[in-house]
Order: C-alpha cells, then structure tokens, then sequence
C-alpha cells in the first residue's frame, strides 16, 4: 500500500493516521479535513464556561502532527468517492490504495430554525464560538431542546453562566434509551436541583418570531419564551459525499466488526461508521469520543493486511459533566438495574445493570474510582 | 519529604491521594511505588481513582494513560506530562519528596 488518504481529521481520523504510522505505513499519508484535529467534549462544557481556549482543545501538538510525515488538506471538504479517488470542494483528485472514511456526524437542525436568528446548535468548534458570543450578549431566557447529553451539558454550562434555563424533551423521561427510565430519571432530576426548568414529554411545534426567535411552541400549545434557543437533538453520520461510491450507506457507512466495507481497502472509523458488534450482536454507530479513540487501531491493522484480521470488540463507555457532577457510563442498560455503592438521592453513586447473572452495564455519579473497577468487569 | 502512608495501607495496584496545594498520589505496582501529580494533564480528573496496570495508570474519566516511571503519557487525550516525584520508603513508612519535583518529557 503506498497511498492512504484519511477523509476527516477529527479524533478517528487523526488517530487513524497515527495508528497507520504506529503499525508501520511509511507511504504517502493525505490527511483530508474540513477543520484541524481538535477535542469536541469540551465545546459544550468547558470552552462555554471560558476555561479552556481554542489553542487547549488541539488533539496534537505541531510536533505530533509534524511526527505523522502527512500530506494536510485542511479547510476543504471531500466531495466524492469514485473509482479515481477523492474528490476535493477546490477540484482536486486524490487517487490512494487505502481509504479511511472518518467524516463524523453533523448536528441535526430544526428546520424552521434556519431562517431564524438566535437559534444554535452546538457541534463544531464554529457552533461553539457563534454560542459563545451569543450567551455573552445576555440573553434573558435559554431555552435548551433535548434533554440528551449535549442538551444537558449546554444547560448546566448556561446555568453555571448565570442564565434562567428551560429544557423541553420529547420523551417523558430524558435519556431513557441510553441510560434505561430509572437512571433516566435521577439524571433528570439533575435539572431542578440546579434551577433549570425541565419540561419533559413534549415535542417542539415550532417556534415564534420573526427574524430573530422569541420563543418555542410546544406541541401541547403552550408557549415557552425565548431570546436563545440551543437545539441539541442528535447528530446525522456524514455520508452524503460517498453517494456514487458504491460503499453501502444506511445511517452510517456500514462496515463489518473490523470497520472493513465491502471493500477491504476502505474502512470507516468513527461516528461514521455504523459497525457490526461483537458483544451485541447488531449493527450499531457508536457515536462517542472513547470509540473514536479506539477504532482506529483495529480497523487500521485490517486496512494494512488486506482484509478482516481482527474486530472491534469493546464496551461503549461515555462520560458527561453536568452541573459539576461527573457522569460515566459503560455498556449496555437493562430494566434490571441495582445500586451498588452510594444513594441515588444523594446524587453519588455507582448503579450497575444486568441480565441474569450477567453485568452488563455500569453507571455512575461522582464515583469514578469504583465505576473504574465495575467497568473492567464487564 | 512528607509521610504518605504505611506499606501496609497501600496494597498492589492500588494508590494514595495526598492533599496539598498540588495533589500528589503514590502508587503502589508491581512491588515498586511511584509517586506523580495527581490531577490528569488532560483534564480535572484524579490518577488515584484510576486504573493501574503495569508501569501505568490509566486515568478514569478519558483513559488517558500515564507512564509511572516519567508521568509521560503514552496516547490521547493528554498530550502534557504530570511530574514525578521521589519516593522514599523507610521503617515501613512510604515518603515522598514534594519538594523535589521532576519535570520529565
């Protein structure tokens, strides 16, 4: 293999060029990015409340980067994927013998949000700053839609900034498809205990003003006013440029439990990429940091020996940080979940989920020395 | 030098968090004790609360792992060294010289 181009240059993709140096690819390395590399969890909580900067939230160092021996693409957008190579936004083609796709996700809008002002969703390090400014301008009323983890985070940084804060999720309990209804909803609670109204089992209908937002339509007909609105509903894997690649796409690039496609010289790593699990046996995108960090290595030593040598077989693990309280979870959530350490209550404690005999899953509050332990167990 | 702990209260694989101005951890693997700033390079994060395995500690929030021996760490999402620091066992009494601080890598 003697050209690798790397589409996407945030954490699965620069860790892609560095696991393909690490396992020894010394040929032309083509790094293709829209942005440089750069640490996304901060942007909705650190970097809103100011205490980490740009130049902080760099994936690599310029020793690291200059260490990887790459050929940079950086500000352009990868168009196409055909038979010749990548197609660039400026025109250019760049023809390798080894792809990997790393494009990520784009956060989903409400469309009666775009023609509006003061309506903002967070993903890029862009979104972030747009977000940034506009809290500073003082806004007297945020409203947050969703109740996710981003949704959350958002919340708890403007909080913590001093704003009055709503929270409007359409499912009765926040987090409940991740976390399970019960820790849903001690994650729930988290909202009132600091002062952010949480208005749960009702969708948006839309939203009132004209230019700028003054306020969200509830489903139910009441009214939520609002000088800012964040919508933090979920992100879409970013696979419109690999129409005509003849790569099969369905909610993410689908790829085997090595993040091999069809093609055993393209993988997928990322929030792109829609793998087959191992552990759970179906197909899943996992959209989170910690997998991103970790794909790359596996799908990396397929992509160097030419076809599926070896899976990616690890638990999810996320983390989130909400109202100055940490919140780790691995695995995977089942109604048969169990205290093990501490008290919901008190908002410090370690839960665990099973399936008969089996431990499956583990959360935690504000524990992570004994959610460490219980994670290994898995 | 400060006192940490006795040997007996820090069995393998496990660590001491020292309060102070700047937290300090010892950590106790593979029979020799290592003694590093506590707060991840990365993050606000404690390395006692961490994972210890071999002549690493694994921080728990992002997996950031952190070489005993040099506080180096050996992949993302830290890109800065913690500092080492000297540690002294005595009479069964584990010591570490905070004054001395180790800027390594």
């Amino acid at each position: 293999m003697r050209t690798v181009a790397v589409v996407g240059t945030s954490l699965a993709g620069l860790r892609a060029a560095q696991e393909l140096r690490a396992q020894g690819f010394d040929g032309r390395l083509v790094m293709i990015g829209a942005e440089p590399p750069y640490d996304r969890p901060p942007l909705s909580k650190d970097f809103l409340l100011g205490k980490v900067s740009a130049d902080d939230i760099a994936l690599a160092g310029q020793d690291d980067l200059d260490a990887l021996a790459a050929e940079w693409r950086l500000g352009v957008r990868a168009e196409k994927l055909g038979r010749e190579g990548v197609t660039l936004g400026d025109g250019t083609t760049i023809a390798a013998d080894g792809y990997v796709i790393a494009t990520g996700a784009v956060a989903r809008t409400l469309d009666a949000a775009r023609s509006l002002a003061g309506v903002h969703t967070l993903r890029t390090l862009e979104d972030a700053l747009a977000l940034k400014q506009a809290l500073a301008a003082g806004p007297s009323a945020v409203v947050v839609i969703g109740a996710g983890f981003i949704g959350a985070e958002v919340a708890s940084a403007c909080r913590l900034l001093g704003h009055e804060v709503s929270v409007i999720e359409a499912m009765p309990v926040p987090l409940a498809p991740v976390l399970g209804a019960r820790m849903g909803a001690v994650c729930g609670e988290l909202h009132a205990e600091n002062d952010v109204r949480l208005i749960a089992g009702v969708p948006v209908a839309g939203f009132t003003g004209t230019g700028r937002v003054t306020g969200v339509r509830l489903a139910d007909g009441r009214e939520i006013r609002a000088d800012l609105v964040v919508a933090g509903v979920g992100a879409r894997p970013a696979t419109e440029w690999l129409t005509g690649s003849g790569l099969a796409v369905d909610d993410g690039v689908l790829v085997d439990s090595g993040c091999v496609t069809a093609n055993p010289r393209v993988i997928a790593v990322g929030d792109v990429a829609r793998y087959r699990c191992p552990l759970r046996g179906v197909r899943v995108r996992a959209e989170h940091w910690t997998a991103a960090g970790e794909q790359p290595g596996v799908a990396v030593s397929n992509l160097l020996a030419g076809s599926t040598v070896t899976h990616f077989a690890r638990h999810g693990y996320f983390w989130s940080d909400q109202y100055g309280r940490r919140l780790q979870f691995a695995g995977v959530a089942t109604e048969d979940v169990r205290i093990a350490e501490g008290d919901t209550a008190s908002k410090r404690f370690v839960a665990t989920y099973h399936r008969g005999d089996v431990l499956t899953g583990v959360f935690a509050i504000d524990s992570p020395r004994p959610f460490t332990r219980l994670r290994r167990a898995l | 030098m400060i006192r940490a702990c006795s040997v007996s209260e820090l069995p393998e694989g496990e660590a001491v968090r020292l309060a102070g101005p700047v937290p300090v951890s010892v950590f106790h693997s593979e029979g020799a004790y290592y003694a590093l700033d506590d707060t991840c390079s990365h993050q606000d994060a404690s390395l006692a609360d961490g994972w210890i395995e071999g002549c690493y500690v694994e921080c728990p929030l992002h997996a950031a792992r952190f070489d005993l021996r040099t506080g180096a760490p050996d992949c993302l999402p830290a890109k800065n060294a913690v500092r080492t620091y000297p540690v002294v066992v005595a009479d069964g009494v584990i010591y570490v010289d905070t004054e001395v601080r180790q800027d390594v890598a």
